[in-house]
């Protein structure tokens, strides 16, 4: 059964006019460790993917490509690893539902692009930006 | 929260996180989530609920400042 009404998918499809680009979602999936909640990410993530076609998927398992893993800094499963032209440090903990399935939309269209949606006063402070900055967002589906 | 998304594309020294609190219950243990959206910049700056553009960088920045006296 498709975890994404059709009304969802229709709505899903609209947004996804605005892609302008190959998008990737890396899937981090451990059966062992959340076998549920990895099911149910790696089939709404491509139930996503199907809705149009310059999005491709690739899931991983952590312990096994323990390597990729490292790489793009995923410890926790089930991931989403949001990629555009480059790894732009877009990452979903969790089975993104309600809220985080719009972030999860919007962030995809901005990955496509690389065009963030920000103030130029943003975005020239963020350009002067000389240390690391991670952003943790924790929210909850309803 | 879009923002930190928009936020990660625009620079490469930002790393934007969605956690999904209820399915990693003791990291938002750790970080003291009660309320949500729970923002935490760098282990060092956190503030919860949505906040306009200007005052979450405004945040960012305070959380890559050099530590005080």
């Amino acid at each position: 059964m498709p975890i994404l009404a059709e009304r969802d998918q229709e709505a899903v499809r609209k947004e996804f006019q605005r892609i302008q680009g190959p998008v990737k979602l890396v899937v981090f999936s451990q059966e062992l460790v959340a076998g549920d909640m990895c099911r149910q990410n790696e089939q709404l993530v491509r139930e996503v993917a199907e809705l149009d076609e310059r999005i491709t998927v690739e899931v991983l398992n952590p312990q096994i490509d323990r390597a990729r893993a490292e790489a793009y800094g995923v410890e926790d499963v089930p991931a989403i690893v949001v990629e555009g032209a480059r790894d732009y440090g877009i990452r979903f903990l969790g089975v993104p539902h309600g809220y985080e399935f719009s972030n999860l939309i919007d962030s995809i269209i901005v990955a496509s692009s690389g065009e963030a949606q920000l103030s130029d006063e943003t975005k020239s402070s963020l350009a002067g930006l000389t240390g690391e900055v991670s952003i943790k967002v924790f929210s909850t589906p309803t | 929260m879009r923002l930190a998304q928009h936020m990660a594309v625009a620079s490469d020294k930002v790393t934007a996180v969605a956690i999904e609190a209820n399915e990693f219950p003791e990291l938002s243990q750790a970080y003291r989530v009660s309320a949500v959206p729970k923002i935490v910049i760098n282990d060092r700056v956190e503030f919860e609920g949505a906040l306009p553009e200007a005052q979450f960088l405004d945040a960012v920045l305070r959380a890559v400042e050099p530590a005080g006296p």
